[in-house]
């Protein structure tokens, strides 16, 4: 009887879990949906929900003052891979030609965009979802719409476009910092020739279009997931603490996913080619 | 010109205020962390601790996190395997598959992405918890019952933290080899035999090793970041927010900047 009921328990729970992660897809679809929307709806000069420099300071917020952080732990990363790499070289071959060029095509085309994505998700995704989750606790985004205001429009879409904007210009730039601070490394470490590392005959225009792609879908995943998480927030303090904590580890885990799909697809649509 | 240069002269000492204004509070952080980490370590000689506080954390902090740090560990596996094929099908050589994907994932982007997954997970949500505990007075309350908040709140933490990503790492790397045999059997057309006698003949016990020690140093720096950033929260709901953030930050920080020592110190 009892094993019966704990069945009966597991396969309740089974099922609305599936339905909650479907209710959780459907509702950040809409919500990704409405952001764009909501893009389109502020251009026009007399939208409610316009608010004039609003994405700059969105992108200072996000981009500038995220900028020692991102250059402190993707340096480091640099450092740490090109490290690793010629040190299991140094077992097999000792031959450190190859780590340059291969590294910059793995930093173009994956470890760039998504470690930056990843970082940005903590500082970000954390941010939007403290901003947005206080917002919502404290009953200002009600007042919002009682004001005739979108919320989405008024607090999701800046974050959308500027949070697009910032992952891409990021990941470039923690590109050229990884593929520096690795090349010092090896310079330094190994005693690799700083002409024969910096050599990125390697990278390929697929190279770049591809790791471009997963900035740019990381850049929008984030503020959805994150805005998501606030926008859902309830109760008081706690559900601020509780919305920031999902939105870390949601916009971090979707990053993860995405690279993953977009990876795959990358090598079944060009065999060989990426 | 004298207007110019008074006008220059201004701006450099804002910046050179606004650089030592952010090497002062970075300063005061990593000393209140390191104040924290003392104050753990006199309380664990001779243990002073609550230990059901220590078995619910570690049920809480470890098997709560089993199913995020599997779909990422799973991901970590196959995302190696995913940029080491073009090597692969460019050379034919197969056997060398589960090397690559198996050292990188061993050593480095399996601790770090799990580290990165359970600080945004666990991290982030002790240092919500304490910081609630803390704006609405709780810690006083605690002391006000003569209980020693750190060793009833702070010690079992740290400890539950340390244990339950150690333990995690091991099962996210046995997760992670199997993601990289699958990627590699279904996407490249791997057989399972191959990618298993790669692993065997090309990882040492020690690229495991290196992983897990790691594992222990970012558990710990986690653990006092988020312990720190959630007891020194500031101003209301407001606040707890800001502390989630600040501890998220110091702990992707503290473990990058872990992880570079330690591969140099140790190899």
């Amino acid at each position: 009887m009892a094993i019966r009921q704990s069945i009966h328990r597991r396969i309740y729970n089974l099922g609305a879990s599936a339905i909650g992660t479907v209710t959780v897809v459907r509702d950040l679809w809409l919500l990704f949906i409405g952001a764009i929307a909501g893009v389109l709806r502020t251009m026009r000069r007399n939208d409610p929900s316009r608010r004039p420099g609003e994405i700059w300071r969105q992108m200072h917020s996000m981009g500038n003052r995220s900028l020692v952080f991102l250059v402190v732990t993707l340096g480091f990363i640099g450092m740490v891979m090109v490290y690793q790499s010629c040190l299991q070289l140094a077992r097999v071959t000792g031959d450190y030609s190859q780590v340059g060029p291969q590294f910059i095509r793995l930093a173009v085309s994956d470890f760039a965009p998504t470690l930056t994505s990843l970082m940005l998700a903590t500082r970000v995704g954390a941010g939007i979802a403290a901003e947005v989750g206080s917002m919502k606790v404290t009953e200002q985004v009600d007042a919002l719409r009682m004001c005739g205001v979108a919320p989405i429009d008024f607090l999701i879409s800046p974050r959308l476009v500027a949070s697009f904007i910032t992952t891409i210009t990021m990941s470039i730039l923690a590109c050229g910092i990884m593929y520096g601070a690795g090349g010092l490394t090896a310079h330094y470490s190994f005693g690799v020739n700083l002409n024969i590392f910096f050599d990125p005959s390697n990278v390929r225009n697929s190279h770049v279009i591809l790791g471009l792609i997963k900035a740019a879908s990381f850049g929008i995943a984030i503020p959805i997931v994150s805005g998501y998480c606030g926008l859902a927030a309830h109760g008081s303090s706690e559900g601020v603490g509780r919305a920031t904590t999902a939105a870390v580890i949601g916009s971090s885990f979707a990053v993860i996913a995405l690279d993953f799909v977009i990876s795959t697809l990358a090598l079944l649509v060009m065999p060989g080619g990426v | 010109m004298a207007n110019v240069i008074s006008r220059f002269g201004s701006a450099t000492a804002a910046a050179i205020t606004r650089v030592g204004t952010s090497a002062l509070a970075i300063s005061h952080e990593v000393g209140g962390i390191a104040v924290l980490a003392g104050r753990v370590l006199r309380r664990l000689i001779p243990p002073r601790l609550d230990g059901r506080e220590l078995w619910t954390n570690l049920f809480k902090m470890g098997n709560g996190s089993v199913p995020i740090i599997i779909l990422t560990a799973f991901f970590s596996g196959g995302l190696m395997t995913l940029q080491s094929a073009p090597f692969v099908q460019k050379f034919g050589a197969t056997a060398l598959a589960g090397w690559a994907a198996g050292y990188a994932v061993l050593r480095e982007i399996g601790p770090i992405l799990i580290a990165l997954m359970f600080s945004g997970r666990v991290g982030a949500n002790n240092t919500a918890e304490l910081a609630t505990m803390t704006v609405t007075e709780q810690l006083d309350g605690l002391r006000a019952l003569a209980i020693d908040p750190i060793s009833f709140l702070i010690v079992p933490r740290v400890l539950a933290m340390i244990v339950a990503l150690f333990a995690l790492t091991v099962l996210g790397d046995l997760v992670a080899l199997v993601g990289a045999a699958i990627v590699a059997h279904t996407v490249m057309g791997i057989e399972w035999a191959t990618m298993y006698h790669s692993f065997a003949d090309n990882l040492a016990p020690y690229d495991v090793l290196h992983g897990l020690y790691k594992s222990l140093a970012f558990g710990f720096a986690i653990a006092l970041t988020s312990c720190y950033f959630g007891i020194s929260v500031k101003g209301g709901s407001t606040g707890v927010g800001r502390a989630v953030n600040a501890a998220v930050v110091a702990a992707a920080v503290s473990i990058m900047l872990l992880d570079f020592f330690l591969t140099y110190l140790t190899g």
